[in-house]
């Protein structure tokens, strides 16, 4: 077992959502159900290896690919299939593998319009194949290939699925998204180049730019490529404008799956790709994506207090928490990933979670506008409930999971790497405190705008709004134990992530001032 | 622990102090989970785990209690370090025990592992500006902590928390008791207890803290549990607003408490525990400058939760909880955080501030305005519970401004001895609604109600009495050490000399007694002015009254002057019992006598003035009330009479009215700005700025793209492809058009981009 986990267990857990589209392929349209049970069980497939690997994984040698494999790939350009899991990358493997599987049940009497569940639930397994194979790529090609395979079913489920504007919003997401995409290549291609090294494995790049004599110049530049290709996945201020659009009409599957691991892909490339291999130009570009995170904070916060569509809310917040997550990062400490990476968690889970809700009101009230809502604790109190608990994780309430990745991402910024300027930093700090009381704000408002009061006379005898009902419990349980257990128990992840962060922190440390 | 010779075994109740809060934590789930199936509805499990926790709490008390009445027997023996198992209990010793006494009441802490975070490796001391060059010693001793980032949670017990232990629980078991009848048959009668168990369970919590991110965690539950008991009844907007103004306010504050934890958590070598923080504190490890940019950042915090100006303004509206909340917001839980942290950490705020030697200081200030501001308010308020969310806010004032001149233990023994007469003024307030058909408008619809209602009147005197500083009821006691603690009053030695806030205390003692004796006239003296008959409450929320106010009147007797007791030809050992208890061996032996923290001594002089001040002012208001009433005996309207005479008085009458525009200030212009055009100017900002560059940018890429088509593509392509989807379906027309005109546009734009970027490369290298 132990073997064959270390050789096939991580391409298993990629792969298997491929069959089950290859599966689906073959089977006519009609069968409904039984496309939903093959998307599931393909899901639930990879899922069990995920637990598989989870159970086998060294948690004592966090801070070392495990289950590693190398095998030939594209030997013209030295590409390889690397592959493995570490600290860094299992929780965001697990999140995924929580999360996928639960927007498919939540599916099961959701399929948005125009339907054809056979086409949305294969795209659906495409990028579940797509993010868990970029969350364990060790690979710039492999990586890149992965990023990509993302991009296009999120494309079509915004495009074909979405609201309104949905070509608008699916044309924006796949154009910005594309563009940074393409920086990443150049510079990933330049990285290729400048080391002479005829590698694309990370560990080896980064081994080969410390060893060499790269320009400063020339590093920060190739970071400049990185930075647009995952900041704008992030996003980050001001590259941020796609993700507005894309989530308020994507359909809720489409939201949640963006939300909870998207976005991840982009700040997961910062701590994966971009800081170990080049850390002189990450200590350059600290400042400034530092500067762009807390912007990021405020800015996304006053979005949000601007919008009057629920849904369009929710999106912009995503703004403001992955700016705490950048900051976090933007320290280049131990103390700043390790945030960084439960913040990632953090978000997913909760983000996910209202989108989901989002969602669900959608479905019930066929609108998202704050104004005309209220009352839905009198009408759905379960899901008025749910809606209270997961505000107010998501505004950063300690003992439920939003804080661990907001507090020490503030604590980490008052100390940053000794490298950067403390006092920038610490204004930071400040800047960052002051974004949680304006997400208190927003989130309450929403909160009490929609929960609290009575239901307007427009909906006040709707029989169509009824409380949470059976798929919609088996999807949503699973995302708010985390977030609660998590609150109390930070060390679940903590502890997974503590080595590799720190791999991170030593790395910037030892470049000296 | 295994072998005999390894020094002390801590009590049973010691390691296992977790339990108090653990068990009302344990009832919130049980009854959100069951409680609805049960005959009383869930109150039964909430009523049952707060006397379980009660009785620890009293095991807990008296075991201290014990401890230090050994201790100063065996003039305090040296404690060592204590390991057992992955527990550790550390029992500090007073390093400066031996020289000023038994070292009484070293705290005993408690921890387990929390999370690991961090290697260390960028511990190393770096001075970004390189200014604090550390010779070797000095470095190696402020990285010596650093071995290990294991942040802990445990708990803390010592004289403070014990203290507050019993408090909280005593009040909450009352208050659990009371609601059963008060809020008898609501529409979310289960609902309200299990978020009773919580408010109460998350108050314990954070009063067992052992480090100041568990306190963080037990703050802010405890604000998001009022934040969901005053908005109990959110169906009514106002509710909803008074809960959303109450937990953004304290998010205000938190601001503060955040950045101060983080500055103290690396100043203290990367610790979160108070222990350490407050040693280095006082041993000058941690440097004057920051101490104090620490103590502002929390005093922020504090200014928020414990109501003081000018972050105060959430706790009146606050009363639209349901009133046995309120009792409990203001008795023992929520307001009285603030004034607990700064106990805590009272070395940091005590070096920060420099309280020793000086005569005024933010803390003190800030305490002494409150006091006045919050009392005269109180004056102008029509609803019962106003005036005693004005009075909480006065008293809460009192309580920071002694802490503030280096009062610790008159301090704490005010909020000690005000959780018990404001409790009861707060449920005999609920008690007077009750029987006045739930309204709390004192000059609609009350009056008279002494006659009806006996056991609410004489609990309500008893209660206003201890309030307004009548001795020799608790509130005298406590409120006497405060006044003698400024120092400044000839004779009476102190901290410092600390002028401004005697004559701040004056005022309000004075003011107490006014606004409590025009309270007590509207609501218990003249006429009935309401509907209905009322009547007394039932044994229920009597009873509780009754204990509120025999406490009341006794507890005051726990921290009598040696003078006193002297005087009463009582034994020694009777004298600041209180004193001996609570205050912590760190803050009188750490602090030291070399840095000033000294007792005040007590002042016959000081005592007479203040109670006579308080009397006679209580005495003016009568006689005002009962001349009114003899004009006319529905004295109500004339209240306000003269008001009307004077401009200059009709003017700060309406500066009072208006709560000194500080509402105004916060909802329409600060938060009606930033969600008004603050909000909308960055989203305008988002949709037209950012957005038209991002559209600028797509278009002049599509006309890159038609450009490269016409003179690349032209004749390959044609036009049939674009024409021919029109029609399709929706989807399919998607489709079909990504496959034609547009995929290649962005195609078009990722080649731009490589090679724009690909051209900067070339000229890099």
């Amino acid at each position: 077992m132990q073997s064959f986990l270390d050789s096939w267990g991580i391409s298993a857990m990629v792969f298997i959502p491929l069959v089950g589209v290859a599966i689906m392929m073959l089977l006519p349209e009609k069968e409904e159900e039984l496309h939903k049970t093959i998307a599931l069980l393909a899901s639930v497939g990879a899922g069990i290896f995920g637990v598989l690997l989870l159970a086998n994984f060294d948690y004592d040698r966090s801070g070392e690919l495990q289950f590693a494999v190398d095998r030939r790939w594209i030997d013209v350009i030295n590409a390889r299939y690397t592959i493995g899991l570490d600290g860094m990358s299992l929780p965001l493997v697990a999140l995924t593998l929580l999360v996928v599987p639960l927007v498919i049940v939540y599916s099961w009497n959701h399929i948005p319009e125009p339907g054809n569940a056979k086409a949305f639930l294969m795209l659906t397994l495409v990028l579940h194949t797509g993010m868990l194979g970029t969350f364990v790529a060790g690979d710039l090609v492999l990586f890149f290939v992965f990023f990509e395979v993302v991009l296009l079913p999120m494309y079509f489920m915004i495009g074909v699925w979405g609201g309104e504007q949905r070509l608008y919003a699916a044309i924006k997401f796949f154009l910005y998204t594309l563009f940074g995409s393409a920086l990443m290549l150049v510079s990933f291609l330049a990285l290729y180049w400048s080391t002479g090294s005829a590698t694309f494995n990370i560990v080896e790049l980064a081994e080969q730019v410390a060893a060499r004599d790269i320009s400063l110049r020339t590093q920060v530049l190739i970071f400049g490529g990185m930075f647009m290709g995952f900041g704008i996945k992030v996003p980050m201020f001001p590259f941020h404008t796609w993700l507005p659009d894309a989530h308020t009409e994507a359909p809720t599957q489409g939201s949640v799956i963006l939300a909870a691991v998207l976005l991840k892909l982009g700040t997961y490339g910062f701590i994966r790709i971009a800081i170990p291999i080049l850390p002189e130009a990450a200590v350059e570009w600290a400042p400034y994506i530092g500067l762009l995170a807390v912007i990021g904070i405020i800015y996304g916060a006053l979005g949000c207090l601007a919008q009057t569509d629920m849904k369009r809310l929710i999106a912009f917040s995503s703004v403001a928490h992955m700016g705490y997550v950048m900051l976090g990062i933007a320290t280049l400490t131990d103390f700043g990933i390790n945030a960084a990476i439960f913040g990632m968690v953090a978000h997913g889970l909760i983000t996910g979670m209202l989108f989901f809700l989002a969602g669900s009101v959608k479905e019930r009230y066929h609108t998202l506008e704050i104004r005309r809502l209220g009352g839905l604790l009198v009408q759905a109190p379960r899901m008025g409930w749910i809606l209270g608990i997961t505000t107010m994780a998501s505004l950063g309430l300690p003992g439920l999971a939003g804080f661990w990745g907001e507090f020490p991402a503030i604590l980490a910024s008052y100390d940053p790497a000794p490298q950067l300027n403390e006092s920038l930093f610490r204004v930071y700090m400040v800047i960052a405190a002051i974004g949680t009381v304006l997400a208190a704000a927003y989130l309450l408002w929403l909160l009490q705008r929609t929960a609290f009061g009575t239901p307007s006379e427009e909906f006040a005898d709707d029989p169509h709004i009824h409380d949470t009902v059976f798929t919609e419990w088996v999807a949503w349980v699973p995302m708010l134990i985390p977030i609660v257990v998590l609150g109390f128990v930070p060390s679940l992840i903590f502890d997974v992530t503590n080595d590799s962060a720190s791999l991170i922190g030593d790395v910037v440390q030892a470049l000296g001032r | 622990m295994f072998a005999a010779e390894e020094a002390v075994a801590n009590p049973w109740i010691y390691d296992n102090v977790w339990l108090i809060p653990a068990l009302p934590a344990a009832s919130f789930v049980l009854i959100l989970f069951f409680g609805k199936r049960l005959p009383y509805k869930g109150a039964e499990i909430g009523i049952t785990a707060l006397l379980a926790a009660f009785g620890l709490a009293l095991i807990a008390t008296f075991t201290w209690i014990g401890d230090i009445q050994g201790l100063e027997e065996s003039e305090g023996e040296e404690h060592a370090l204590v390991t057992d198992g992955g527990t550790q209990t550390v029992v500090l010793t007073a390093e400066a025990g031996e020289e000023h006494g038994p070292a009484r009441g070293a705290p005993v802490v408690n921890e387990v592992e929390w999370f690991g975070i961090g290697t260390g490796a960028n511990q190393v001391t770096l001075g970004s500006d390189g200014v604090e060059a550390v010779d070797g010693a000095e470095g190696e001793e402020a990285a010596e902590p650093s071995s290990g980032f294991n942040i802990s949670i445990g708990t803390l017990v010592d004289g403070q928390s014990v203290m507050l232990l019993f408090v909280v629980t005593f009040i909450s078991l009352l208050v659990h008791v009371y609601s059963t009848d008060y809020v008898n048959g609501d529409r979310r009668y289960t609902h309200y207890f299990a978020f009773l168990s919580l408010f109460t369970a998350s108050m314990l919590f954070m009063v067992l803290a052992s480090s100041t991110l568990q306190m963080i965690v037990g703050w802010e539950l405890v604000g998001v549990c009022s934040f969901v008991l005053i908005g109990h009844w959110w169906e009514e907007k106002p509710n909803s607003d008074a809960a959303l103004k109450a937990f953004l306010t304290n998010r205000v504050g938190d601001v503060g408490l955040l950045i101060g934890v983080t500055i103290l958590y690396f100043a203290a070598g990367r610790s979160f525990s108070f222990v350490t923080i407050n040693e280095m504190a006082v041993s000058g490890e941690i440097s004057q400058n920051t101490l104090t940019i620490a103590a502002v950042c929390l005093m922020a915090a504090v200014m928020s939760k414990s109501g003081q100006f000018i972050l105060h303004t959430w706790l009146p509206d606050a009363m639209a909880g349901p009133t046995p909340v309120s009792a409990l917001i203001h008795a023992a839980t929520m307001v009285v955080a603030g004034v607990y942290m700064i106990g805590r950490l009272y070395p940091v705020f005590y070096e920060g501030f420099s309280i020793a030697g000086s005569s005024i200081n933010l803390m003190a200030f800030i305490g002494g305005l409150t006091t006045v501001g919050g009392g005269a308010l109180a004056f102008v308020q029509r609803d019962i519970k106003k005036v005693l969310a004005y009075s909480t806010v006065s008293q809460l004032g009192y309580m920071v401004m002694a802490l503030g001149v280096g009062a610790y233990t008159a301090g704490l023994f005010h909020l000690f001895t005000h959780a018990f007469f404001k409790a009861c003024l707060f449920l005999g307030a609920g008690s007077v609604s009750h029987a006045c058909h739930h309204s709390f408008d004192m000059k609609a619809d009350m009056g008279g109600l002494r006659k009806y209602m006996p056991k609410t009147f004489w609990t309500f005197v008893i209660g206003s009495a201890a309030l307004a500083g009548i001795p020799p009821l608790a509130g005298f006691w406590s409120k006497d050490e405060i006044l003698v603690g400024t120092g400044a009053f000839p004779g009476t030695g102190g901290n410092g000399t600390y002028t401004i806030p005697l004559i701040f205390g004056l005022i309000t003692a004075a003011m107490t007694a006014a606004y409590m004796t025009r309270t007590i006239y509207l609501t218990f003296f003249g006429e009935y002015r309401g509907h209905g008959h009322p009547h007394e409450s039932g044994p229920r929320i009597t009873t509780p009254l009754i204990i509120l106010a025999f406490m009341a009147v006794v507890v005051g007797f726990l921290n009598m002057p040696s003078g006193f007791v002297d005087f009463l030809r009582l034994p020694s050992g009777w004298a600041h019992l209180f004193e001996d208890w609570v205050e912590p061996a760190g803050i009188a032996s750490f602090v030291g006598v070399e840095n000033g923290f000294t007792h005040a001594k007590p002042s016959l002089l000081l005592a007479i003035l203040a109670t006579g001040l308080a009397v006679g002012a209580g005495v003016v208001v009568w006689r005002y009330y009962e001349r009114l009433y003899a004009k006319d005996p529905k004295a109500t309207d004339y209240v306000d009479g003269p008001v009307a005479n004077n401009e200059l008085v009709a003017a700060g009458h309406r500066v009072l009215v208006e709560k000194y525009y500080l509402d105004h200030l916060y909802t329409d212009v600060i938060a009606g700005g930033i969600k008004g055009p603050v909000a909308r100017a960055a989203n305008w900002f988002n949709q037209n700025v950012l957005d038209g560059v991002v559209h600028a940018a797509a278009r002049s890429s599509v006309g890159l793209g038609r450009f490269v088509y016409r003179f690349v593509d032209q004749g390959l392509v044609d036009g049939t492809v674009n024409a021919s989807g029109r029609t399709a379906s929706e989807s399919g027309q998607f489709l079909r058009r990504v496959q034609t005109g547009q995929v290649r546009e962005y195609a078009t734009l990722m080649f731009g981009a490589a090679a724009v970027l690909a051209a900067v490369f070339i000229f890099a290298f």
